[in-house]
């Protein structure tokens, strides 16, 4: 039987500011299903390699593909839909919880009913925030708006840039319960960017290291963190 | 009293430009005692601005002479002159001076062609070429004050215009809150211009028919044109300019182009 076609396949991916290589020559494949962690020093490459796959940024060379396609076969809003992103600060509009959720369907002119609202809210443990304006949520709440904003469209992927950094301890076990627990209730993929190697350890079933913008290991946790470990 | 020691127009000018100028360099030394710095900046300003003024000038006595329609090219070189500099203000986006020229020249132009036609300016040299640039660099500054709004604007929301673009959001969209923060702060001259006529200031225009001989409330009611026509032409400029620079914001393939450089490559 032929292997699944990978939901995400970068090729020599590269991109190249003011003559340095922020992102050189990253080929990995990702599985539908499949939880990478993204692990490296501050300064490796880590987010902007995450930023190339959401189409924030622009490739220099190299390409990749989603589902077989290539990224540029795509239009730049429905990849940024089907490959959602949370940063490491949620960013929220002036406004309602419910209107922060709305804004990616209405985008393609979908209104989210009401129900749809609670039921993501629900997803996020935020069950009755819908009409809390977001200046009032404490930084745990605010980055599960984010999630619950980002899960409104329907991605197929989860790009995760640092979610918890920002946040305390206990928000961040939180957090990463939260992830757990959507990655498996919608078997989503998901590239979760982190440099604490516990939280890789406690989320991902595999982890990529990049240093310098390149990438130095991809493997399963006891292959990669082993091999750390001896480092 | 500079009046009785000079006997040339010339020369009494030289000498109002001089104490002016005294003026500008004792604020700019007053400035300078509270650590801010403008020496420089200021008295390359003065000297150039003398300069200019005294250029056109000379230009213009040599153009009264010529044909009514020479004062277009008088008019399309201040538009131009005007774009570069609005367009410095915004050094940071792309295109900012092909924005600044297409936009002063559809508002500034439109308006002074109107009102051209419909009668409000006469097509003579000495009043076409005044009051067009009036409306000029009125717009020219309404574009100045637009254009670093929005840049200032969206450089400090970085993060909330690319969660927007991330979540599948069209780039106007995306900036649509700072365009209209800019439209509206960069209007707000000219309005308080306008609302503040004849109770704050009397302008020179008005001032300047009175003493030439035109009834005064003709003059007053004609300085009300001109300073209408001047929020037209500002609001037409800002209106275009904004539209514009929000394509320019963005590459094709919808990535922010305007940003600061701390952001172009990120730290992880």
């Amino acid at each position: 039987m032929a292997a699944p076609i990978p939901i995400l396949r970068t090729e020599h991916l590269t991109r190249e500011v003011a003559g340095r290589r922020i992102v050189d020559d990253i080929s990995i494949e990702v599985p539908p299903g499949d939880v990478l962690a993204i692990v490296g020093p501050s300064g490796a490459g880590k987010s902007s390699f995450l930023r190339l796959l959401n189409r924030l940024d622009e490739p220099t060379a190299g390409t990749f593909y989603v589902a077989g396609r290539d990224y540029r076969g795509i239009l730049p809003r429905d990849l940024r839909r089907r490959l959602g992103m949370v940063m490491q600060i949620p960013f929220l509009f002036p406004g309602t919880v419910a209107e922060n959720i709305r804004f990616g369907p209405r985008q393609h002119g979908e209104a989210l009913p009401d129900a749809a609202i609670d039921q993501l809210l629900e997803q996020v443990a935020l069950p009755g925030f819908a009409s809390r304006n977001v200046a009032n949520l404490s930084g745990g709440e605010a980055q599960r708006v984010a999630f619950a904003r980002c899960l409104a469209n329907s991605p197929e992927v989860l790009l995760l840039d640092e979610p918890t950094s920002a946040l305390d301890d206990a928000a961040k076990l939180g957090i990463e319960a939260l992830v757990r627990q959507i990655v498996t209730a919608r078997r989503l993929t998901c590239l979760i960017v982190t440099h604490d190697m516990a939280q890789a350890a406690r989320l991902a079933e595999r982890v990529m290291v990049i240093e310098k913008g390149k990438l130095s290991r991809i493997g399963s946790l006891q292959e990669v963190l082993g091999a750390q470990r001896i480092v | 009293m500079l009046n009785g020691l000079f006997k040339t127009h010339l020369a009494l000018g030289l000498a109002q430009a001089g104490v002016a100028a005294l003026a500008a360099i004792a604020v700019m030394l007053l400035a300078r005692r509270r650590q801010i710095h403008v020496e420089r900046e200021t008295l390359i300003a003065l000297v150039r601005g003398l300069a200019q003024i005294m250029i056109i000038g000379s230009i213009l006595v040599l153009m009264l002479r010529g044909p009514r329609w020479t004062s277009v090219f008088i008019l399309a070189a201040m538009t131009v002159a005007a774009a570069a500099t609005s367009a410095r203000r915004a050094k940071r986006i792309p295109g900012a001076f092909r924005v600044s020229l297409y936009a002063i020249t559809a508002g500034a132009g439109s308006v002074i062609a109107l009102m051209t036609l419909a009668g409000a300016i006469d097509t003579a040299i000495t009043a076409l070429v005044p009051v067009g640039s009036m409306l000029i660099a009125n717009a020219m500054n309404t574009n100045g004050l637009a254009l670093d709004r929005f840049r200032s604007d969206v450089q400090a929301h970085v993060g909330h215009v690319e969660a927007a673009l991330a979540l599948g959001a069209a780039p106007e969209q995306t900036v649509a809150p700072y365009v209209q923060a800019a439209y509206q702060a960069s209007l707000i001259p000219a309005i308080d211009n306008l609302r503040s006529l004849g109770i704050v200031w009397i302008p020179g225009l008005m001032a300047g028919m009175v003493l030439s001989g035109s009834p005064p409330l003709y003059a007053a009611v004609y300085q009300f044109v001109v300073i209408a026509m001047i929020f037209a032409a500002s609001g037409l400029t800002c209106l275009i300019s904004t539209t514009l620079i929000r394509e320019r914001a963005f590459s094709p393939a919808e990535q922010l182009l305007l940003r600061p450089e701390a952001a172009a490559a990120p730290a992880g």
